[in-house]
């Protein structure tokens, strides 16, 4: 095995305890922006995405990495203004409530 | 000193995202922070898209930017124009499109470097899940949005079915990669997207929360794999921000899964492979009649109450009552009644949904109790209004045999009286009958939740 595998290998279990550690207590109010939030914050995998297509080379390639890039950004903008969206409503709601 | 190289700062934004990401999950986490945190996750993601497009060697960029814009777009504008009750099919599409988004980047990594057991084994790992998680999303989606049934629907020999589907589609995938062979990754993704929606199938839509959860879970770590194969490429560091990013969705979303299974007092395997709500219990008559009551009667009997608790579920947000219901709670308190709201944890479609809708409408948080708090005020209250929710006020869940045993509800038949607002005498979303609506405290309140509470509101209005 390649060490950057090692290295993303070492990487990865100390990413798995940290997103363990910060859900940790949240209160069930937000569970939804949450699962919105993580699933906008996967949306990295765009980057992944345009490397993919952008290191291309067949017609086939090509069409599955494109394919992959309008998916992945799809991801990132909806993800985005969905928990957006959802979060701005808590957040109107203590403005119009507050001191 | 030289000028850095666009790799080093490439890697530097990189690194500045994957922080920015960890920070605002955190600061997703606390209410008072939780719109922060979604701005620095956003920022950090538009830094990282951009350092990407300068990455030396990249080919395709008409494409790329073609894909960015296109896939961009439509999901701004979908997310943009779609109601707040839809939110938690939308969350279920917007992950599906994450993870098909991986299952194609394994697909291209596959095509490309077969011939790199690693690269490719960890490939198939992340196409497999990838595919399972866009498949699976695609029908959470469509039931959710009501484009399919939602009741489970349960094929015979279902178990063995699904996993033969399952080892047959994996067994393509590690032949491609033994072999060095295209021929059957084509095959792999078809069985791989197949057993996504098979496994989907037999899951009610009241658990579909927690499905999407997990399929977001699963897309993090799909979304992982596809870095692992990634960092070994010329473009590798891209691949750790993958690694780094999917995993913390992966062990974030997989407690967030847990968490909300625990909240409707079931496990995930119950969940996957229950069917739960498919079944019918038998042998028990349940005892009494469904008794209706007029809309005015219903307003007198609030407005002579000493406290109200309002129930509300998913009926009430379907039929956009949110506001007619802030504007009785209003008129309520106006009349000296304590008003409360009973949130029930999976209200709504997701846990916190209803918060959402609530807030929405301007009622105020601390209105809003949850079960633990309202459940010993129910034998005090005079009236409890339960607008649209059904399976979570069930008070069949207390007796054993019920398929709802066990599953915590709020006790909302311990009240003096109860009314229910309720479009027919159908069943809930876990298609089970609701024995409180055959109590003798409960009176049941028949019409489209919105005109209904409109004619409550009109009836305090002129009382």
């Amino acid at each position: 095995m390649a060490a950057d595998l090692w290295t993303a290998l070492f990487i990865a279990i100390l990413a798995a305890f940290t997103g363990y550690e910060v859900i940790g207590r949240v209160p069930v109010l937000l569970h939804t922006p949450l699962m919105s939030g993580s699933n906008f914050i996967h949306g990295i995998v765009l980057v992944g995405a345009i490397v993919a297509l952008g290191i291309a080379t067949t017609p086939l390639e090509q069409a599955i990495g494109l394919v992959a890039v309008i998916m992945g950004a799809m991801n990132v903008t909806g993800g985005y203004a969905v928990t957006e969206r959802i979060l701005g409503m808590f957040d109107r709601t203590k403005r119009k409530e507050g001191p | 000193m030289s000028l850095p190289g666009i790799g080093t700062v490439i890697d530097a934004v990189y690194v500045v995202a994957v922080l920015a990401f960890i920070l605002g999950l955190k600061a997703m986490s606390s209410p008072e922070t939780a719109r922060r945190g979604i701005m620095y996750a956003g920022a950090a993601m538009l830094a990282a898209v951009v350092a990407t497009f300068f990455s030396p060697g990249l080919s395709n960029f008409l494409l790329i930017a073609v894909g960015v814009i296109v896939g961009g777009g439509i999901g701004w504008y979908w997310a943009r124009v779609v109601q707040m009750t839809a939110m938690p099919q939308m969350v279920a599409v917007f992950n599906g499109m994450g993870g098909g988004a991986a299952a194609a980047i394994a697909g291209v990594v596959l095509l490309s470097s077969l011939s790199n057991p690693a690269d490719a084994s960890l490939s198939v790992a992340g196409a497999v899940i990838g595919s399972i998680s866009i498949a699976g999303s695609v029908i959470a989606f469509l039931k959710l949005q009501g484009w399919m049934r939602q009741k489970p629907l349960v094929l015979p020999a279902r178990q063995p079915i699904n996993l033969a589907v399952l080892i047959v589609g994996v067994a393509f995938g590690v032949y491609s990669v033994v072999r060095v062979d295209t021929v059957f990754l084509l095959p792999f993704f078809v069985l791989l997207l197949l057993y996504g929606v098979l496994l989907t199938l037999p899951i009610g839509g009241a658990d579909m929360p927690v499905v999407i959860s997990l399929f977001n879970a699963l897309t993090g770590i799909a979304v992982a794999l596809d870095g692992f194969a990634l960092v070994n490429g010329p473009l590798g560091d891209a691949g750790y921000a993958m690694v780094i990013a999917g995993v913390l969705v992966g062990a974030a979303g997989s407690l967030l899964t847990i968490l909300m299974a625990r909240a409707m007092n079931r496990s995930i395997g119950n969940v996957i492979f229950g069917a739960f709500g498919a079944t019918e219990e038998t042998g028990v008559a349940i005892q009494g009649s469904m008794k209706p009551i007029e809309a005015e009667d219903a307003a007198v009997l609030m407005a002579y109450a000493n406290q109200v608790v309002i129930a509300p579920g998913y009926g009430m947000a379907v039929a956009q009552a949110q506001q007619k219901v802030k504007e009785l709670s209003d008129l309520l308190e106006a009349k000296g009644v304590t008003v409360k709201f009973a949130i029930h944890p999976v209200a709504g479609r997701m846990p916190g949904h209803m918060n959402v809708l609530l807030a929405e409408a301007g009622i105020s948080y601390d209105k809003l109790f949850d079960r633990d708090e309202i459940n010993p005020e129910f034998p005090n209250t005079d009236v409890v209004l339960v607008i649209g929710a059904n399976d979570v006020v069930n008070p069949a869940a207390r007796r054993a045999g019920s398929p709802l045993q066990g599953m915590p509800i709020l006790d909302v038949d311990l009240a003096k009286n109860v009314i229910v607002i309720k479009r027919g005498q159908g069943k809930g979303f876990a298609g089970i009958e609701n024995d409180l609506f055959y109590k003798d405290n409960c009176r049941m309140l028949y019409g489209d939740a919105q005109q209904v509470v409109g004619k409550l509101v009109a009836a305090l209005k002129k009382s």
